[in-house]
């Protein structure tokens, strides 16, 4: 099946010494400032760093919702030009069309590419069997759980046969227990699409279980701090959290993430301000907070 | 390719985490029993239909009080403060009901008031829905029309009697047009107000499946203001009603407002009660009409989360 499969080397994303600036009433805001990132096709790649400093942007960037002040971004080596079923979005905000059954949201993006009914239909079906959300393709996105949305909202992204899947913090909101779930039927499903995926987030655990690569951002105006190389094979299992690999990682991370959020966070979170709320700050506490 | 092992569990996914090989220490699946499905959907059913015997019963009470109140009431003349000494009895009015329905009269003015509403509140649905769709998302449809709206807003459909009279060529027309305004302004300012209540991120997530402008309009931007659109539809039936019966009262020749007043100036107690009560049956009906056609067209708003308390 055509949704399947893309061809070899397709999903490549370069971005080049790119900034941001935006207009806040009057004032310039600096989001994003020279960062360098690629993604190579069929790559997965995490990006974590301090709230606020440009996570969000960067990926908007490359889903086409805004444009970049300086610097470039191409995909597949063409510039970005708007959002595009190319390049398919998961939102952290539940974000499926209410008035659409599951399955008529999966079809949304082939009805607008034109894809003829009865053909929509089977392939909304297929994907959302590869799902496990078969059973459910006529209920509203109403009577569905938190988790089951997001994987609605996974399935109508790769609909299109994307080459690119931007996803942004999208287990977010979702419990510890169900969020681990959708870390594996991810992972299951990206292994099958062989799709890129640029995956932003702020829980650590998560970044290393799921990557390939994590480029680690600064505070705002948000820089690639430091890129780090997953070393786990795959398939990725459960077990392997608990591997002093994955733990001396997410250390690592942990550290890196501290020092950013410290400083995002400004001069009240310093230890003596952390103290006066009765907070006893370790060497790992702050970075725990992010 | 490396394919699922299992199918995920259909039920919620923290239930059953798929493709994962058991913990040695896995949890025992607990068996589900079978009786227990038909008994749960028993037990349900019955809870269903005791809450609707319960809310029967409570509407029943609450119809027979004002019923009994307006029996008595006549019955006993009462005559305190207020004064139902002229009041015609439920017996004179549905007198009154079969001996008007010997003539034409009476039918042919209720069809009147039906045919001016349908009119009337129809050519505002065909052009405040439009209108407000374009308000809520274009700017400059906001900037260049919303002046308009603002200033006539205030003045009430029925202030525009005298001058409708004289700005239409018939009387009929001039009728339809107060119409027409009293349920304009409640279904376009609720239509504009469900594109601009819009959650951006419907928005983008069709914007980046490959929606163009003209089909985010028709396919997200018009289902996603609907519940809103019928509410001002709802809103808009009901003033539509009120700017009618006053038209037709003052101004009017035929219709069921105009039957209303004509008996008063008669002196004719039970016309007035059955003009009353034939108002109020039209209206119900036609905001029930209006409520069918929501659900029927948005069988989704049943499962949105609402504020009514659970039982
Ligand atoms: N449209 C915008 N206008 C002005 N400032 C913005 C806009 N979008 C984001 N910002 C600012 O840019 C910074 C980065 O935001 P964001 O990318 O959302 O961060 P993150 O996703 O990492 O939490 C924040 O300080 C935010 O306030
Ligand atoms: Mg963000």
């Amino acid at each position: 099946m055509s949704t399947k499969t893309n061809e070899p080397g397709r999903g490549a994303i370069d971005i080049n010494d790119m900034g941001v600036v935006f207009n806040a009433r009057g004032t310039m805001v600096e989001a994003v400032s020279s960062v360098d990132l690629k993604v190579r096709p069929g790559e997965f790649v995490s990006l974590i760093g301090p709230s606020g400093c440009g996570k969000s942007t960067l990926l908007n960037i490359v889903a086409g919702f805004v444009e970049p002040t300086s610097g470039s971004v191409l995909v597949d080596g063409k510039t970005i030009r708007g959002p595009s079923s190319d390049r398919g979005v998961v939102f952290q905000q539940y974000s499926l069309f209410p008035w659409l059954s599951v399955r008529k949201n999966v079809e949304f993006g082939l009805k607008m590419k034109g894809v003829a009914a009865s053909q929509r239909e089977t392939q909304a079906r297929t994907l959302l069997g590869l799902a496990g959300l078969l059973a459910f393709e006529n209920h509203y996105p109403d009577q569905l759980s938190g988790g089951m949305k997001q994987r609605v909202g996974i399935v109508r992204a790769l609909a299109t046969s994307p080459q690119v899947l931007l996803m942004d913090e999208p287990f977010g909101a979702l419990d510890a227990q169900t969020r681990t779930v959708m870390q594996e039927i991810l992972t299951n499903m990206w292994q099958q699409f062989r799709i890129s995926v640029l995956f932003v987030t702020h829980d650590i655990e998560e970044s290393i279980f799921l990557s390939d690569r994590i480029y680690v951002m600064t505070a705002r105006p948000g820089r690639i701090k430091a890129e780090i190389t997953v070393p786990l094979p795959r398939p990725r299992t459960p077990e392997m959290t608990y591997t002093p690999e994955f733990i001396a990682l997410v250390q690592q991370l942990k550290g890196l993430i501290r020092e950013e959020s410290l400083a995002a966070m400004g001069s009240e979170l310093k230890e003596g301000g952390l103290s006066g709320f009765g907070v006893e700050v370790g060497p790992k506490g702050v970075g725990e907070m992010v | 390719m490396h394919a699922l092992k299992q199918p995920v569990a259909e039920a919620e996914p923290a239930a059953a985490p798929p493709s994962v090989v058991p913990h040695p220490a896995a949890v025992r699946p607990v068996p589900v029993a079978k009786a227990a499905e038909p008994a749960a959907a028993r037990q349900w059913r019955n809870a269903q239909l005791r809450g609707r015997l319960k809310s029967a019963l409570l509407w029943l009470i609450s119809l027979s009080a004002l019923f009994a109140v307006w029996y008595f009431g006549t019955k006993y003349r009462v005559d305190f403060y207020i004064r139902f000494t002229n009041i015609p009895a439920p017996a004179d009015v549905f007198d009154k009901l079969l001996e008007v329905n010997r003539s034409e009269k009476f039918i042919t003015n209720v069809g009147i008031s039906v045919r001016r509403i349908l009119s009337g509140f129809g050519i505002a649905t065909l052009i405040a829905v439009p209108l407000g769709l374009l308000i809520g998302r274009y700017r400059t449809a906001r900037d260049l029309l919303m002046p308009i709206a603002e200033v006539l807003r205030p003045i009430p459909a029925i202030a525009w009697v005298p001058m409708s009279i004289m700005l239409w060529p018939t009387n009929e027309v001039s009728i339809v047009y107060i119409t027409f305004l009293g349920s304009f302004f409640p279904i376009l300012l609720n239509t504009v107000h469900g594109v601009t209540g819009f959650d951006p991120v419907l928005i983008r997530a069709a914007r980046c499946l490959g929606a163009g402008e003209g089909r985010l309009f028709w396919n997200v931007i018009l289902p996603g203001a609907l519940p809103h659109i019928f509410t001002g539809l709802a809103v808009g039936m009901g003033v539509a009603w009120v700017s009618l019966i006053a038209a037709e009262m003052i101004s009017g020749q035929f219709g069921v407002g105009y039957f209303t007043w004509e008996a008063y100036s008669l002196v004719n107690y039970a016309e007035i009660a059955l003009g009353m009560i034939t108002i109020g049956v039209l209206g119900l009906a036609c905001s029930g009409a209006i409520q069918m056609i929501g659900s029927t067209l948005m069988p989704w708003s049943t499962y949105a989360a609402a504020g009514r308390k659970e039982p």
